[in-house]
């Protein structure tokens, strides 16, 4: 029965996205395409160097705190980058027992971390047939990044012969994903996305396709990265595009990107579930695009970017005027800065005045395939609060970012429709609209 | 000496731009041999690893570099500071 019922959900859903091809039409508020589920944000988590939750996070955006820090660990001294937005003083310890430690490498703790407070904030248990319809679809570019570099040491600095026998479940990219799926009953759909800078939006978009195809009636998502060791800092060094001093993105002095780590979780929710149950519905998902430049392995393209926010847009049923805030990819090279400006400007035209565009990275550092997680807690909180977080760090206009990049302070305004970018390396890129509940 | 490190650095450069040494003029910029922004890094890779020595360079703000990079010639005499100053 309940088969049969979740196939004709999904044949009315893609019936309704066929409907949607086309010229950008009028705005649809609040009136999904025939067929297709509305999809609400119902909890979220984080776990950052601004905060270990998102009250104390978001505390940070207000307040455009940076998290920026002298970086510490093993062989930090060998290193020509001294700075990173790092969890200091992390003590899984407090949150997991020996076993788990055991299994769980960094990133798979800071998700974990993460996903209990979402789950937490959004009530749900995953009992019975819920379970069956939830999953959990998360972003991640390095995975277990820090146990590679550990056992890397043991057989060749130290020239053991013998390694932890649980490095491989312990590394795997899709480890957090599985121990997410395992603490919390999710029976349905698993998987992670490595998709460099952009994983955890395009993990995102998956999810809110799953949800609105009725597939899922509930998927975790989000993302996490910890590849700050020594072997993941030295990796980004020799590109030569990290900076030694701060994150300026959008400022004419920027020099380059920094680090972070952390993680972010989602808890994307079927709208009639949610609204059933008398859910807090903190945010509405309407769209979602990707595109990929098929350019150059590292240099990003503008219109590639560009092709992501409007399809986002398209996909969302919003006009470029209805779009208040963007959060940027904003990584603070000489590079991605400026394409992406160009970018918004093309892509929304005269209204691109009229925007509000800013860089958490300046804040939380660049945390790679966790990024775009943690940059839709900056969404979420425009769209909710009226708050903009803000670009810190910013010190020169730049004429090739000439857009209102929210400079250094945060600012109350009022917003209906957000876009969060991200674009990775690869020439990949994944754009997300969120709009007010 | 200097002559040995000036040819080694034009055969490098020329093995990036995979051009014959003789086109690998001073007057040329990496750009126009046909190096971009990634070619231009393992360049300077191949050139630290060749003549054991750290190229102060970030490619955000090439112009602002401590390395000159406009020109094979400035490469050039820019490496050999390098060479020299670790000696």
């Amino acid at each position: 029965m309940n088969a049969k019922k979740t196939k004709t959900e999904k044949s009315g859903a893609a019936k309704g996205r066929t409907e949607k091809i086309g010229p950008v039409a009028a705005p649809v508020m609040h009136k999904p395409r025939s067929g297709a589920r509305r999809v609400v944000i119902t909890g979220m988590g984080t776990v950052n160097a601004l905060g270990l939750d998102v009250k104390t996070t978001l505390e940070a955006f207000r307040e455009g705190r940076c998290g920026i820090t002298q970086l510490d660990f093993r062989d930090v001294d060998r290193l020509a980058i001294q700075i990173g937005a790092q969890i200091h003083d992390w003590q899984p310890e407090s949150w997991f027992n020996r076993q788990q430690i055991l299994l769980y490498d960094k990133f798979t703790q800071f998700t974990l971390l993460a996903a209990k407070e979402a789950v937490e904030q959004s009530g749900l248990e995953f009992h019975g047939e819920l379970g069956l319809c939830s999953g959990v679809v998360l972003g991640t570019a390095g995975g277990g990044l820090n146990t590679w570099d550990e056992n890397y040491r043991v057989v060749y600095e130290e020239g053991k012969n013998r390694v932890h026998p649980f490095v491989v479940p312990k590394l795997m990219n899709n480890a957090a994903a599985s121990h997410v799926s395992m603490e919390f009953g999710l029976r349905g759909p698993a998987f992670t996305v490595a998709t460099a800078c952009a994983s955890s939006n395009h993990a995102m978009g998956q999810a809110f396709h799953m949800v609105r195809s009725g597939a899922s009636r509930v998927m975790l998502t989000g993302g996490s990265e910890a590849m700050l060791c020594f072997g993941g800092v030295k990796a980004w060094e020799g590109l030569r595009v990290m900076s030694r001093d701060a994150c300026r993105p959008f400022s004419a002095n920027r020099n380059g990107m920094v680090q972070g780590e952390g993680a972010g979780v989602f808890v994307f929710e079927d709208y009639d579930h949610a609204r059933a149950r008398g859910a807090d519905i903190l945010a509405e998902v309407v769209g979602f695009a990707m595109s990929s430049d098929a350019q150059d392995i590292v240099m990003p393209s503008a219109q590639g970017a560009e092709r992501a926010i409007t399809g986002a847009m398209r996909d969302a049923g919003l006009n470029p005027d209805q779009l208040g805030y963007i959060n940027a990819h904003g990584t603070g090279t000489a590079a991605n800065d400026k394409t992406e400006c160009a970018a918004v400007a093309h892509a929304f035209g005269h209204h691109a005045d009229r925007l509000m565009m800013s860089s958490t990275k300046s804040m939380h550092g660049h945390i790679i395939g966790g990024t775009g997680a943690v940059e839709l807690l900056a969404c979420v909180m425009a769209l909710r609060d009226g708050i903009i977080a803000p670009t810190i760090n910013y010190e020169e206009p730049d004429p090739e970012c000439a857009l209102d990049v929210v400079p250094n302070e945060a600012r109350e305004k009022k917003v209906d429709a957000v876009l969060s970018n991200a674009f990775a390396f690869g020439g990949l890129n994944a754009v997300i609209a969120l709009r007010r509940a | 000496m200097t002559d040995t490190i000036r040819n080694r650095i034009r055969e490098i450069i020329a093995e990036q731009a995979m051009l014959d040494v003789e086109q690998v003029t001073d007057d040329a910029t990496p750009a126009d041999l046909g190096i971009d922004s990634l070619g231009l890094v393992d360049s300077i890779f191949a050139l630290e690893e060749e003549f054991d020595i750290t190229i102060p360079f970030n490619a955000n703000e090439p112009e602002k570099s401590e390395f000159d990079i406009s020109s094979i010639g400035q490469i050039i005499s820019a490496v050999e500071k390098l060479v020299a100053a670790k000696a």
